[in-house]
């Protein structure tokens, strides 16, 4: 119980998975949304970092690294595209982005 | 000992926000527990010895992606509530504990099966940033530079996407274009 170990971090990037996925299925507005995909690639990240430091091997420091700044771009351009979308139709939630319905 | 004592209270906290930012009905909750929620994360990395990262997180995830959200709230109308989808919250819930544990399953089976060697073994006697350094630059370049461009699309798009009249270059007009453009401007303006 002490002694912390790579499933102590396994499973709280499990608990924290699952709140950003639960995110992820329940909210409407797409900005909110984001903020759920932020949570699920942090998950991911404190999983890489434990795997990374109980086994020695650096490798997953760097996906860490690399994942970050994926999560930074993917911030700027879709917040990009959010605000065009905003200026055009007035709002943001998911419900009134059916234009490619079939 | 204090290292668990640490372990449980920021997971505890990180809990805590996150559950908080996908459960609150007001956006501007949201951003702030997400904000913490980073901070705290932060710390899981300096507890496993990756100062780096946890510097990196806190720069880059509350100094520039929150800033980039809290820009981003001033379009969008924050104040009201949010709606949420009508679904069944225990089908939603169960599936996400599952897909999580599957994911948890797809990461430790290669553990398990002992599969994992140190690549590039952390070095004895050298800082973490110092060893990060090292490998990003020898076994990592191409990724890095990759990301860096990638960083630099985003940046482009990013400008092009929120900013202003960007189908007119001011380099390629005339004076007088410029200027009726201007008068254009104070019209709409008064």
């Amino acid at each position: 119980m002490m002694e912390i170990g790579l499933n102590h971090y396994l499973v709280l990037s499990v608990i924290l998975f699952a709140i950003g996925l639960y995110g992820v299925m329940n909210r409407k507005n797409l900005l909110l949304l984001f903020f759920s995909t932020e949570i699920l690639l942090n998950a991911v990240n404190i999983a890489f970092a434990a795997i990374s430091h109980y086994y020695g091997d650096l490798t997953g420091q760097m996906f860490v690294f690399f994942v970050i700044a994926i999560a930074a771009s993917e911030v700027a351009i879709g917040l990009g595209l959010l605000i065009v979308w905003f200026k055009r139709y007035g709002n943001i939630d998911l419900d009134h982005m059916a234009t490619m319905k079939g | 000992m204090f290292e668990a004592i640490a372990f449980y209270l920021f997971a505890f906290l990180t809990i805590a926000m996150f559950y908080i930012t996908v459960t609150t009905q007001q956006a501007l909750y949201a951003l702030t527990a997400l904000a913490a929620g980073m901070i705290f994360i932060s710390a899981f990395f300096f507890i496993l010895g990756a100062d780096f990262l946890g510097a990196i997180q806190i720069i880059v995830y509350t100094g520039a992606v929150m800033a980039l959200y809290a820009f981003g709230m001033m379009f969008f109308d924050t104040t009201r509530e949010v709606k949420e989808k009508q679904g069944n919250k225990y089908i939603i819930t169960g599936l996400s504990i599952l897909s999580a544990v599957l994911i948890v399953v797809i990461f430790a089976a290669p553990i398990i099966g002992d599969n994992i060697k140190a690549i590039y073994p952390i070095v004895e006697g050298a800082g973490n940033t110092q060893t990060v350094g090292m490998i990003l630059f020898t076994k990592y370049l191409i990724p890095f530079e990759v990301a860096a461009v990638m960083l630099l699309v985003a940046m482009v798009g990013g400008i092009v996407l929120a900013g202003k009249k960007m189908d007119l270059s001011l380099t390629l007009m005339s004076a007088v274009e410029i200027d009726d453009l201007n008068e254009k401007d104070k019209k709409v303006l008064s």
